[in-house]
């Protein structure tokens, strides 16, 4: 009988590596987040910072203990979520469409593209002084300035990905002859998913962006206004923990933006996946 | 009008065009004249750029002529051509299923019937099982395996085969084409095939057409008259290798810098 020396890896073997890996990869991670909260809270109670501007980790959520059970603070949240979604909704909304039809339409795209990069150039949150005194210090003008912020963020990276479908699949559809419209469901559409997921996570950065600087600028309410009202009464701990909020959307926000790509793009590769 | 007994009928084709870059008219083909019988298998072979791949997209309507007719046989049922593309060009967003069924849906067949008319084919390319894998996790051979189902899907008079074995290794390539000949003779189509492997174009074709350089025209169509059903046997049989000399021998005096064999010799 003829033997080999060496064994392929068994499935429970190569499991148990990559779980060891996944593990290891995890726990250095926790001691390094941890790690760094101990060093900032022995630092600050050692006086090393100075907590009146800058929170030691245990305050901030003291503050945020506090905060939570406030309903001022649910109310400043729900202006700020709705400020968001809805200006990155409408943002989507149109982006998508119209930067559908204007990569496929090429007359419609030399008509826009000049404003396309326009606005893209223009850091849209120059805009606000403008914004407000077109909308007021409500969320209309916080709405507005999400809105553009995402909108270019989605259209143009959807232009660009109708712009560069494969030659070859249009003319599978052309071969086959496709209708029009199976043509652009069928092939545009989903070769452009990828471009559109782009967009959307650009967006959605922009949009934050737009939220907290709209508030910081010129609001009433909103966790931008709380920022600066903790902020101007010297209250670090709550200043930070706003800023903390802010910091967990924009996480939850890529973490829905990553389920929707595994959605639709089962198709890629694991290894083109971003 | 078309005699008969005829799948395709060429006459007269020529086909120019305007370069974007120079804008100046270029001349892709001269003239091609050809006739195809139902049920033939036909291969052209020529240098790289003599127009073939041209004249096949014409024929899928692809691309227009500037000159010439071409007649195709309309069948009683299913479609009068499909074409087998090059590099598969299979939807990398859609499973084998949904790739082999999207020429009936193009048709307008409902989704679920055109998946349940689609899997005979996918059974006959050798495909069954793999249905629901996506193109990126098929190798060539099986992506062109599944090139091959779509287009037989849609039960088309003639198969257009643009290079479909080009990209593959040596190994696979020899076993697709017995697989083609198999798949040809149960399928019972005339085909239509774009090479530029000679051996590939003899082993497979009932007759070989070889074209000139650019601009292109047939400078020879040659039977090949080596018996069926062939196995891969028959390329090492002396009758084989003397058509692929001479077809060699057509070619090559068509690539200039290149020495031909008289000159080697």
């Amino acid at each position: 009988m003829v033997t080999t020396s060496r064994k392929a890896p068994t499935p429970e073997y190569s499991n148990r590596v990559s779980k060891l890996l996944h593990s290891e990869r995890f726990l250095l991670g926790a001691v390094g987040v941890i790690g760094f909260l101990l060093i900032w809270e022995a630092a600050a109670r050692a006086g090393a910072i100075n907590v009146q501007f800058f929170a030691s980790p245990t305050m901030i959520a003291q503050a945020g203990i506090i905060e939570v059970q406030t309903p001022a603070f649910w109310e400043d949240a729900m202006v700020s979520a709705w400020e968001f979604f809805a200006g990155f909704s409408i943002a989507i909304i149109l982006g998508v469409p119209i930067g559908l039809m204007a990569g496929w339409f090429v007359k419609l795209n030399y008509a826009l593209d000049p404003w396309l990069n326009f606005f893209n150039a223009l850091p849209r949150v120059a805009l606000l002084p403008v914004l407000v005194i077109l909308f007021g210090l409500g969320i209309q003008s916080k709405i507005a300035v999400v809105f553009l912020g995402a909108f270019f963020s989605v259209i143009i990276p959807t232009v660009q990905g109708v712009r560069t479908v494969d030659r070859r699949f249009l003319d599978v559809a052309t071969s086959f002859r496709a209708s029009k419209r199976l043509l652009f469901t069928s092939v545009v559409g989903l070769a452009t998913v990828p471009f559109i997921v782009t967009g959307l996570r650009l967006g959605m950065a922009r949009g934050l962006i737009g939220v907290v600087t709209g508030e910081l600028y010129a609001a009433t309410e909103g966790l931008g206004v709380m920022i600066r009202r903790a902020s101007e009464n010297r209250q670090g701990d709550r200043m930070l923990f706003g800023v903390l909020l802010f910091t967990f959307a924009g996480i939850i926000g890529v973490e829905i933006i990553r389920a929707v790509e595994r959605r639709f793009q089962k198709w890629r590769p694991e290894g083109f996946r971003r | 009008m078309m005699d008969k007994g005829l799948a395709l009928q060429a006459r007269g084709v020529r086909m120019s065009y305007v370069d974007p870059q120079s804008g100046d008219r270029l001349l892709a083909i001269e003239r091609i004249d050809m006739d195809i019988a139902e049920g033939e298998f036909v291969s052209i072979v020529g240098p790289s750029g003599c127009g073939k791949s041209t004249f096949l997209k014409i024929i899928n309507g692809l691309l227009p002529t500037s000159e010439g007719e071409i007649a195709i046989a309309q069948p009683a049922h299913g479609r009068d051509h499909a074409m087998v593309f090059q590099d598969s060009a299979l939807f990398p967003w859609y499973s084998v299923l949904n790739n082999v069924a999207y020429g009936l849906v193009c048709q307008g067949v409902k989704k679920k019937l055109a998946q349940q008319r689609a899997m005979p084919f996918i059974e006959m390319v050798g495909l069954k099982g793999f249905e629901s894998k996506y193109p990126y996790q098929l190798s060539g051979g099986m992506q062109q395996r599944a090139n091959l189902a779509r287009a037989l899907t849609v039960d088309p008079e003639i198969l257009l085969m643009d290079e479909p074995f080009a990209a593959l290794d040596a190994q696979t390539r020899e076993l697709m084409q017995a697989e083609l000949l198999r798949i040809w003779r149960q399928a019972n189509k005339t085909v239509l095939f774009i090479t530029h492997q000679i051996d590939e174009a003899i082993f497979l074709s009932d007759r070989v057409v070889v074209m000139s350089a650019r601009p292109g025209r047939i400078l020879a169509d040659i039977p090949i008259d080596i018996p069926r059903p062939r196995d891969l046997e028959v390329k090492r049989t002396p009758r084989f290798v003397e058509l692929a000399d001479e077809i060699w021998r057509l070619v090559s005096g068509q690539l200039s810098g290149i020495p031909t064999a008289a000159q080697v010799g």
